[in-house]
């Protein structure tokens, strides 16, 4: 199948977002067999965005440029797309599956009447419009092999897959060309070196697309920030509370832990389904998804939807009563035994060790 | 107004996922079905919506028979009438489901809901497009991913996280939208509400199922889930392996330290 391969990137300040850095490493392979990947930018982006694109294998950035769209724009951005990929021919689109990647693809996947492949860790072109998949359900804890039949195939790619899990999301059958996910990050540690290319900048185009005033009905502003310090998302440590900790006056050690620890309080859901803690601190599949060093879970038993939210974490430790908890099967190190009476214990050693008060 | 709110029924999982023999699906025998979480909460808005200002929710969902225990289930929150659109138990993709819904709307009414509300992605299959195919469908305006909505006549603004911040829409009716938890907290199923749901009759239509272009060959546990978490120890005797193993994560180190004064929690 020849054809060219789009991979809408998003950026994050300056940097590609880590989530299009996913969609264009499953892009760049589907483009092996296809053609060229073009990387698709809505808006301006600077010029370090070219030579970073370049190095990850895009073959083109295109600029989508329209004095019309003025910030993000979900059917604007989509409608851009659609022409784009008319215009190119294009085989597969490709976005990470955030909160824009998977509206704009699900309002292409209106637009054109196909079908949209959601979550995907691992796809590759089977010949006639035929394409085999893996793609997550239960936001991760389940892996599904499935066949997407569509002339374009529109997939989303898994933005925040565990690598050893990404790792075993390999297509089922062996007789395909690989178009899997490498494990962590090693797709796009260097992927000039896999490419053979030198890794020169994306030459850039820009495309303007012609666009209905009902395609800019909805567009979104920005808001300042919510304040309020770390972001979970984000944060190095997070020290997590569950039904353990017993009710809304449990907090106060484990706030005291994470502040000594630079890191953050997050929660289980029934912590929120409770009002103990709002939904903001809430890690798991509908709550935020965090990716730290370091996360000590506290008095969570570990439901298969709060693993979804801390697959990226690096180290977990479980502190927990029960020895046969779900979470056991998620942590590297476990102390059993209650937070309650483990926490205000750790605190005060690491207080003695770092002769902070 | 007159909201309809879209649900899935889902099975209820906890701990562990097991799947049926032939790895089609989720093994349900000893857990049983609930509605998706976004879901909850958008049946929560509408009620708080209705509440405030007058009209009726109507929700709605597609699946088997059984699935009108889940209409009961959000009928008892406060929801006013229940739909069903009964399948034969097959699965149901994205193009299939709102093409489904967008034909029971044009039968329920077309003009008698201005506002839909769906959950933003199933629990299960996570597909994030019905709601967003349904407003093509219906020839809506669509925003999703809300975590706050605040209506005002015939004008909606809606709020989404963005990064560190928010992004905000503003947008007409007829509209529609999906909604993510923590928009709001749903309430717990009130006795006369139990008992008024059990009551209710359930409008049942049955759509015909249609391929989607994406098909489900099979399911499989990821690799890696059996590991066992080594102990440290006991209580508070565990603490000095605790102190070890944080130190060799390097988050007592004095730069970790230096780090963890500078930031604003």
């Amino acid at each position: 199948m020849s054809g060219a391969v789009l991979c809408l990137v998003e950026l994050d300040g300056d940097e590609i977002a880590v989530a299009s850095q996913r969609a264009l490493a499953l892009a760049r392979l589907l483009a092996a067999d296809a053609g060229a990947l073009i990387a698709v930018v809505l808006g301006g982006c600077g010029d370090g965005v070219a030579a970073e694109l370049g190095r990850r294998g895009a073959d083109e950035l295109c600029l989508v440029s329209s004095d019309e769209i003025a910030g993000y724009a979900p059917v604007a951005w989509a409608r851009s797309l659609e022409q784009l990929a008319a215009e190119r021919a294009a085989v597969a689109v490709v976005a990470g599956a955030t909160d824009r990647g998977s509206e704009v693809l699900a309002h292409l996947g209106a637009l054109t009447g196909l079908p949209v492949a959601s979550n995907c860790v691992a796809a590759a072109s089977i010949g006639d419009g035929s394409w085999q998949l893996v793609r997550h359900r239960w936001a991760g804890s389940l892996l599904e092999d499935a066949i997407l039949e569509a002339p374009c195939a529109l997939l989303t790619v898994a933005a925040d897959a565990a690598p050893s899990e990404v790792a075993s999301g390999e297509l089922a059958s062996g007789e395909v060309a690989s178009g899997e996910l490498a494990a962590g990050d090693a797709a796009v540690a260097d992927p000039a070196a896999a490419r053979g290319a030198g890794g020169t900048a994306a030459p850039v185009v820009t495309f303007t697309p012609a666009l209905e005033p009902a395609d800019l009905t909805v567009c979104a502003s920005l808001s300042a920030d919510q304040g309020g310090g770390m972001s979970l998302a984000t944060a190095r440590v997070v020290v997590g509370g569950g039904r353990g900790v017993g009710g809304p006056d449990g907090f106060a050690a484990l706030e005291e832990l994470a502040g000594l620890l630079g890191g953050v309080v997050g929660v289980s859901r029934v912590v929120t389904s409770q009002g103990w803690r709002p939904h903001r601190q809430q890690v798991g599949q509908t709550g935020t998804k965090i990716a730290p060093e370091l996360y000590l879970a506290c008095g969570i038993s570990g439901a298969i939807q709060h693993l979804a939210g801390c697959q990226a974490a690096k180290h977990v430790v479980a502190v927990n009563t029960d020895a046969d908890a779900p979470i056991m099967s998620r942590a590297e190190y476990a102390v059993i035994g209650d937070l309650n009476e483990v926490i205000p214990a750790l605190v005060t050693a690491i207080k003695d060790a770092t002769g902070r008060s | 107004m007159d909201i309809l709110v879209c649900v899935k029924r889902v099975p209820m999982v906890g701990g562990k996922v097991v799947l049926t023999a032939d790895g089609q699906d989720v093994d349900t025998r000893m857990s049983g079905f609930t509605v998706s979480p976004h879901e909850e909460c958008a049946v929560e808005e509408a009620v708080q919506i209705s509440e405030r200002s007058g009209g009726t929710v109507t929700v709605l969902t597609l699946g088997p028979p059984e699935a009108a225990d889940q209409l009961r289930e959000m009928l008892a929150l406060g929801a006013h009438r229940g739909v069903l659109l009964e399948t034969d138990g097959r699965e149901w993709g994205p193009v299939a489901t709102s093409a489904a819904i967008a034909a029971a709307v044009g039968e329920l009414g077309p003009t008698s809901f201005p506002l839909v509300l769906v959950g933003n992605e199933a629990a299960d299959t996570g597909g994030y497009q019905v709601g967003i195919r349904l407003a093509h469908a219906l020839g809506r305006s669509c925003v999703t991913g809300i975590k706050r909505l605040d209506l005002a006549g015939e004008r909606l603004r809606a709020w989404r996280e963005h990064g560190a911040g928010q992004e905000e829409f503003e947008l007409g009716l007829p509209a529609v939208v999906g909604v993510k938890e923590g928009i709001n907290l749903p309430r717990y199923p009130s006795l006369p509400g139990r008992l008024r749901a059990k009551r209710a009759e359930i409008t049942v239509l049955k759509p015909v199922w249609q391929a989607d272009g994406l098909r489900k060959v099979s399911l499989r546990v990821p690799a890696g889930s059996s590991q066992r978490a080594q102990v440290l120890g006991r209580g508070v005797e565990a603490v000095p392996e605790l102190m070890r193993v944080l130190s060799e994560i390097g988050l007592l180190s004095p730069a970790s330290r230096a780090n963890a004064d500078g930031i604003v929690a």
